[in-house]
């Protein structure tokens, strides 16, 4: 069997379409992948973020579009001849076969001979800390060592490309965090490319080298974890990373980069984001940072509530017009005071015509 | 030591003690099926076990030793096992790769309602069916004369191949549906997993599917079985009831109606059961030799 090219320079998505029945899932996506990346593909459910992942794999066929390994077609090939691996969300372990079996399968259908095969599988093993439960049968096996068995059946084969599909998701917090570094760890020594599939930003902006934002089946931005967290350019992929205060104002004007932004009746300054042909905007800020002023400036609300975060305090405002305003507080307030607001320029984002 | 008495004291009380070993309130529903049980099948069958041990001749064996003195009467055990292993291996291989095609298709209730209509007919309306049919004056001859294949009518009718075309129709739905809940009850994503690893169809379905379906097949094997063990009304409406298809029900209905002999009956009852027995008995034996457990990926 002809498994595979063994290396490649760049992976080319070049307007990848799929539909079921009249659902668009996936309306073409362009991305070029560099050998050696470690890209997320982040977004919410029902984004489309499996479905590329999945047409990527050959487990799907695609409706239109161009899947290129350099200048070779692969999206015409079957997912057993393109030789990519793939860690499933479920795991999708043999359930008959033992975790050495498991992880020997791929390198068995390669025709791999007997004593090449065991030395890889230990190898392998080890890669992935399991050398002493290499004769059970998963079903004997905790969740995250289902999930290393998963990643090392998927890694052993040495494929050009990892495919992972939010990998992490049905493992506890603690574990979550643990294989989170083992993942890093073993795409770095390994050297393979990784397309990493998760609705989680956290995972992303820990892991990925760059990050896809998929929305409702189109690319929203690319960038690094650090473009995406400062300069998110949509105010969709601002409220995936963290931008959870939202605000309708009204731009009454700029100031150099600054824009002047009136939120009931105070102004606030912002970086502007995407343009406004209106005067309608809106302001994202993390609830980080926005702060007390302690002063007379700022948006005035009323505390409706306040949870004690260890470092700090989280709280919860209200405006006069009814809006919530999640906020820090380096100190306790009374539930129904009143506070005035306010962040620092750099950190208010400002989107215009947002629908 | 008197803290230890305490405790037992106030440990828990009998209905934790019960619920901890799995019975409480919910258990007394299984009551009305065991009586069930017991007034339907177990005590008609101890009732027939006892009544084959009093034959007319009065010795405790004699119609055992009867049954398997006389040709005419053993030989229907090996006439049945000819028909029923056949026709239920026959239907599960075909079963199999139609199941595998449907559990991808997205009207499968469809399928399965038109597939159900055959059982619910029953083997007697089959049986009248193939009898006009296969008649000489039936649609196959007529249609295979005028295609020029046969110049007088054959008769498929009254012999072997007329009742394992009928064991094979009445039976294939049964194994098909069973069949198919196995097949479906596969974690799709294995072999998604598979054909990622470089495994082909044809590896897919030896290294992954078939091993995992086996325990599966072995009980459909065992249930549609037993089903063509018993085969009556169409060994006698389409086969050679006196000679080739004398299965071994006609042989104790000949026993309980034409000769009034209860007891040989029973006797002949018991050794259907007994040859139906050891046969699942050994399907499932073969059957521990594989892996048993969940066909999911598990946990997650």
């Amino acid at each position: 069997m002809t498994v595979g090219a063994t290396t490649f320079k760049q992976l080319h998505l070049q307007g990848v379409r799929r539909e079921f029945d009249a659902f668009t899932a996936l309306k073409g996506l362009d991305l070029t992948i560099e050998r050696g990346e470690f890209i997320a593909l982040l977004g919410p459910s029902g984004c489309g973020k499996t479905t590329a992942l999945n047409c990527i794999a050959g487990l799907l066929p695609v409706s239109g579009g161009r899947i290129m390994l350099d200048d070779r077609r692969v999206d015409v090939l079957r997912p057993e001849e393109r030789g990519f691996g793939m860690v499933f969300q479920n795991y999708a372990l043999f359930p008959h076969m033992t975790v050495r079996k498991n992880i020997g399968f791929g390198l068995r259908m390669r025709g791999v001979p007997k004593p090449e095969l065991e030395k890889r599988v230990d190898a392998a093993l080890a890669a992935v800390r399991l050398e002493s439960q290499a004769e059970k049968l998963p079903g004997q096996l905790s969740g995250g060592q289902q999930q290393r068995v998963a990643i090392a059946r998927a890694i052993v084969v040495e494929p050009p490309l990892v495919l992972m599909d939010e990998p992490l998701s049905n493992l506890d917090a603690k574990l979550r965090l643990e294989m989170r570094q083992e993942i890093r760890r073993i795409h770095q020594s390994l050297g393979s490319t990784t397309i990493y599939v998760t609705h989680d930003q956290e995972e992303a902006l820990s892991l990925a080298d760059r990050i896809v934002v998929l929305r409702d089946g189109a690319i929203r931005q690319v960038g690094t974890p650090a473009e995406l967290y400062a300069l998110p350019a949509h105010l969709d992929v601002a409220d995936f990373m963290g931008f959870r205060n939202r605000v309708n104002g009204e731009l009454v004007g700029m100031e150099g980069e600054d824009a002047l932004l009136n939120i009931e009746g105070t102004v606030i300054r912002g970086r502007m984001r995407a343009a406004s042909a209106s005067k309608a905007a809106v302001a994202a800020i993390r609830p980080d940072d926005l702060e007390p002023t302690g002063t007379d400036s700022g948006i005035p609300v009323r505390v409706e509530a306040v949870e004690y975060r260890g470092r700090g305090f989280h709280g919860v405002g209200v405006t006069a017009s009814g809006t919530e305003l999640h906020f820090a507080s380096p100190y306790p307030l009374q539930r129904g005071a009143a506070v005035r607001l306010g962040a620092d320029a750099g950190r208010v984002l400002v989107f215009g015509d947002a629908r | 030591m008197s803290a230890v008495l305490e405790g037992r004291a106030e440990g828990p009380t009998l209905r934790q003690r019960l619920a901890a070993r799995g019975i409480d309130g919910a258990t007394l529903l299984v009551l009305p099926c065991v009586a069930l049980i017991l007034g339907l099948f177990i005590y008609p069958f101890l009732y027939g076990l006892m009544l084959s041990f009093e034959p007319k001749d009065g010795s405790l064996f004699g119609n055992y030793a009867r049954f398997f003195g006389d040709p005419f009467l053993y030989g229907t055990i090996f006439k049945t096992l000819r028909l029923a292993f056949p026709v239920t291996l026959l239907n599960l291989l075909i079963a199999i790769p139609i199941a595998f095609r449907v559990r991808l298709m997205r009207r499968q209730r469809l399928l399965t309602t038109l597939l159900v209509l055959p059982i619910t007919l029953g083997t007697v309306l089959v049986a009248e069916g193939m009898l006009f049919y296969f008649g000489p004056q039936g649609w196959f001859n007529r249609a295979l004369m005028a295609a020029g294949l046969l110049s007088t009518p054959i008769s498929v009718l009254n012999g072997y191949w007329g009742v394992f075309i009928s064991l094979v129709l009445t039976g294939f739905p049964f194994t098909f549906l069973l069949t198919l809940s196995y097949v479906t009850g596969i974690d799709p994503s294995l072999e998604n997993a598979a054909a990622t690893l470089g495994a082909g169809p044809a590896a897919r379905f030896r290294e992954v599917f078939l091993p995992l379906l086996i325990p599966g097949l072995a009980i459909t094997f065992c249930l549609s079985f037993v089903q063509a063990y018993s085969v009556l009304p169409s060994a006698v409406l389409v086969g050679d009831p006196a000679g080739a298809t004398r299965v071994i029900s006609i042989a104790a209905y000949q026993a309980a109606f034409e000769e009034y002999d209860y007891s040989m009956a029973s006797a002949i009852a018991m050794i259907m059961g007994a040859v139906q027995l050891l046969v699942v008995v050994a399907v499932l034996g073969c059957r521990s030799l594989f892996y048993r457990g969940p066909a999911a990926g598990a946990k997650g």
